[in-house]
């Protein structure tokens, strides 16, 4: 007779030790019981926290109200807000502002991303030490980043412009990262894609060791060239993995706040103000709950919308 | 034996608990004998707390502090009042918030216990009443007792100023003498004569001005050019008809003229610069002259390397007229608050005339008038003439109980305008009466 083992014993020593009219009540359950004994109190947690809060901004997105008025009661004012929000060229400037930050985020962490990927996933000597080193950005906080950052584009003593005017020859302190209308947009692009390009490296890294060499092998027997094997077998099969990156992010960056808040605050002027940041404005330093709170569920639908026809287009390249 | 041992266990319990509560009791006294006042962090905030060891040791009431860096200190202070929050009894608000906290019950109404304690607003510099204590605006409904006079103004380095080689290469291209400036044209003149100029080996630059984005600094910066020409904020006739009076052409001369000065004259990077930010450039000696608020004017003359002889103060320019712009707060009593009688024991304690004096010798600008129309004030300080003429034409922001809505309408017109390049000064100001109006049709007042 073969000894049990200790899980076994504990097992045991477990069942015995339980109540036996609780062991009656328990063994009374049905599944389907038992698994809504579990999963209800997450579901209460959502609602309470998530769809609470969602539906009753929709209903505030309806009225006039104003969180730091609240004497003054609300008044249901229809599609006022939406109407507002929409035809506020301000808002437009804004979104036009997220897109541009988010499609060069995008395509810069992507090809920076995967270029590195590529590179680590050769296996040369070190590459555990430079996986590490790369990976270091993203480790870090946001407002640590946006405030290291903005001492490194500082005119008078910031590396970067000294970096750039070692390069250049221009006087380090002819350019402002952050105070020029120009550059304000480019410099926040900059931080991001440095703190979240290791993001993308290593979803694609995970991607390109998953491909099983034996595909390789079978197209070298073909005399497949190694450009054709790039095309036809590498970013095929890294390209559920890319493209679930992207997605991340994408939906991090729609929402980016914290780290160009720390960096130029929405400036100068408007000119990085993100559509997150002009939200936060609106509803916590206005107080126009009800007109921000339209602001927000329009970008909520945005968001969901683009993510669902992204996800779709995920899974259709998934199953090819 | 057992049961002994239960009994003996439990009259140990009891007598500790009891030696427990015998213990609490002072801690529990201490706690409801203690106030908390909530103000900005910034030096007066340290001068009153030297001050206030003087009321808990008459009243035996401990005071607690809650400063907040000027950065946050309305969002946070703004969101405790809104939230109807406990934490401050006191809270030493700003000017503009007067409306909103009255209207919203945010502030305890003095009027009866000023009464009642024989505390007259007449003590007091009208400019300051009307500014931190009443609302509706100029009625007798108090709020607050003006608690810190303070108003926007210039410091500048004397020292540079009196090099014989700087004096006379000025005047020889300016054709007047290196002094403090009367108008924003002289002060222009100064800005560019040092802009980009090496001083003792070091490149310094023209003037330190208010260029914040995210709170007030762009406004109160630009409203000091703003008043100078003349800006109103409405027909004196009419109220919030704005048309010709915000976007007039004096008012748009004055903002393009803050552009002027802040492309030609400020150091590198100076894009989004308020108090510290001014402070931090003028005491490691980058500027020649500095905007900032009079209650760093102490502090500054105190300084062991930029203080002294070495610096001078005067009075924000006129141009057209002579007007600055109105800083300083009142005292308010926190409706929410559980201690109420001994907040306004602490304000009763702080508005007579001998805490006033020593308020303004501990750096405090008292509003008191035993203290400011004392003969002998102007000579207490060196910036203190100045302080009492800046007084005398001070202009304040809207203090509407919107006032954050059209705050940062006005942030965001004005900072797209001159530190952002974006479009000219009167589109901006065009743009700020469409803003405006829209804020007051939604409050029911257009």
């Amino acid at each position: 007779m073969p000894r049990p083992s200790i899980l076994q014993k504990i097992a045991s020593s477990a069942a015995v030790a339980t109540p036996a009219p609780v062991a009656r009540q328990v063994r009374g359950l049905s599944d389907r019981a038992i698994a809504w004994l579990f999963v209800t109190p997450t579901i209460l947690l959502l609602l309470a926290i998530n769809i609470f809060p969602l539906i009753w901004t929709i209903q505030l997105s309806f009225t006039n109200y104003k969180a730091n008025r609240a004497a003054r009661g609300e008044k249901f004012i229809g599609l006022r807000n939406y109407e507002r929000v929409l035809g506020d060229a301000d808002i437009w400037i804004t979104l036009q502002t997220t897109a541009h930050f988010l499609i060069w985020t995008m395509l810069l962490q992507v090809l920076l991303g995967f270029g590195l990927a590529w590179l680590l996933n050769k296996q040369f000597k070190g590459h555990s030490f430079w996986t590490t080193l790369i990976l270091l950005p993203m480790m870090l906080s946001p407002a640590v980043v946006g405030n290291f950052w903005r001492f490194l584009y500082q005119p008078q003593i910031g590396l970067f412009n000294y970096i750039i005017a070692f390069f250049t020859g221009a006087d380090p302190s002819s350019f402002e990262m952050l105070g020029d209308v120009n550059l304000a947009p480019w410099s926040i692009v900059i931080v991001d894609t440095w703190m979240w390009t290791p993001y993308i490296m290593l979803i694609c890294l995970a991607g390109l060791r998953s491909i099983p060499d034996y595909i390789y092998e079978a197209a070298e027997v073909d005399r497949a060239s190694k450009w054709r094997q790039f095309w036809s077998i590498t970013i095929p099969m890294i390209l559920p993995f890319l493209m679930l990156a992207v997605l991340f992010r994408a939906i991090e960056n729609f929402k980016m706040f914290d780290l160009v808040v720390q960096l130029t605050n929405g400036g100068p002027g408007s000119v990085t103000e993100l559509a997150s940041i002009n939200l936060k404005r609106e509803a916590f330093e206005k107080w126009r709950t009800g007109y921000s709170s339209a602001f927000a569920i329009i970008l909520f639908v945005t968001v969901f919308g683009v993510a669902n026809i992204y996800v779709k287009a995920l899974n259709a390249v998934k199953q090819r | 034996m057992k049961k002994g041992w239960i009994k003996s266990m439990l009259q140990t319990a009891a007598g500790a608990a009891l030696a427990l509560t015998v213990m609490a009791a002072p801690s529990q006294k201490a706690q409801a004998q203690s106030l908390t006042l909530c103000w900005a962090a910034w030096d007066p905030a340290n001068a009153l707390v030297e001050m206030s060891k003087d009321f808990t040791a008459q009243s035996g009431i401990e005071m607690n502090f809650e400063f907040v860096p000027w950065p946050n200190y309305a969002d946070r202070m703004l969101n405790e009042l809104n939230s109807g929050g406990k934490l401050c009894d006191l809270l030493i608000g700003d000017s503009q918030w007067i409306g909103g906290s009255a209207e919203n019950g945010h502030y305890v109404k003095l009027n009866s216990f000023f009464d009642k304690e024989g505390i007259s607003m007449d003590d007091f510099l009208p400019a300051t009443v009307y500014a931190y204590s009443t609302w509706p605006k100029g009625s007798p409904n108090y709020w607050a007792l003006p608690a810190m006079g303070d108003a926007n103004g210039w410091v500048y380095r004397k020292d540079w100023f009196s090099r014989p080689a700087l004096r006379s290469e000025f005047k020889s291209k300016y054709g007047r003498d290196l002094e403090p400036p009367k108008t924003w044209t002289e002060m222009k003149d100064i800005a560019e004569f040092f802009q980009g100029r090496d001083i003792d080996g070091k490149r310094v630059y023209g003037a330190a001005i208010f260029t914040e984005r995210g709170s007030e600094g762009i406004t109160m910066g630009a409203t000091g050019a703003l008043y100078s020409w003349g800006f109103k904020y409405q027909n004196p006739n009419k109220p919030y008809d704005m048309e010709g009076f915000v976007n007039s052409p004096d008012a748009v001369a004055a903002l393009e003229f803050y552009k002027e000065l802040y492309k030609c004259c400020t150091p590198p990077g100076y894009t989004d610069s308020y108090m510290s930010e001014g402070l931090d450039a003028f005491k490691s000696g980058q500027v020649a002259m500095m905007m900032n608020w009079f209650a760093f004017f102490p502090g500054l003359h105190k300084d062991p390397v930029v203080g002294g002889d070495k610096i001078g103060f005067f009075v924000n320019p006129g141009q057209k007229v002579e007007a600055s712009t109105l800083g300083g707060q009142g005292i308010s009593v926190v409706s929410y608050s559980e201690k109420k009688d001994q907040a306004l024991e602490y304000i009763k304690w702080f508005a007579s005339p001998e805490v006033q004096k020593k308020w303004w010798s501990l750096g405090g600008y008292s509003c008191h008038k035993s203290v400011l129309l004392d003969p002998g004030f102007a000579n207490t300080q060196p910036f203190a003439a100045d302080f009492l003429k800046a007084m005398d034409g001070v202009q304040d922001f809207w203090q509407e109980p919107a006032y954050a809505e059209l705050l940062l309408a006005m942030q965001k017109r004005v900072h797209d305008f001159v530190v952002a390049d974006q479009g000219t000064a009167q589109e901006a100001l065009d743009k700020l009466i469409e803003d405006w109006t829209e804020t007051f049709e939604d409050e029911g007042k257009l």
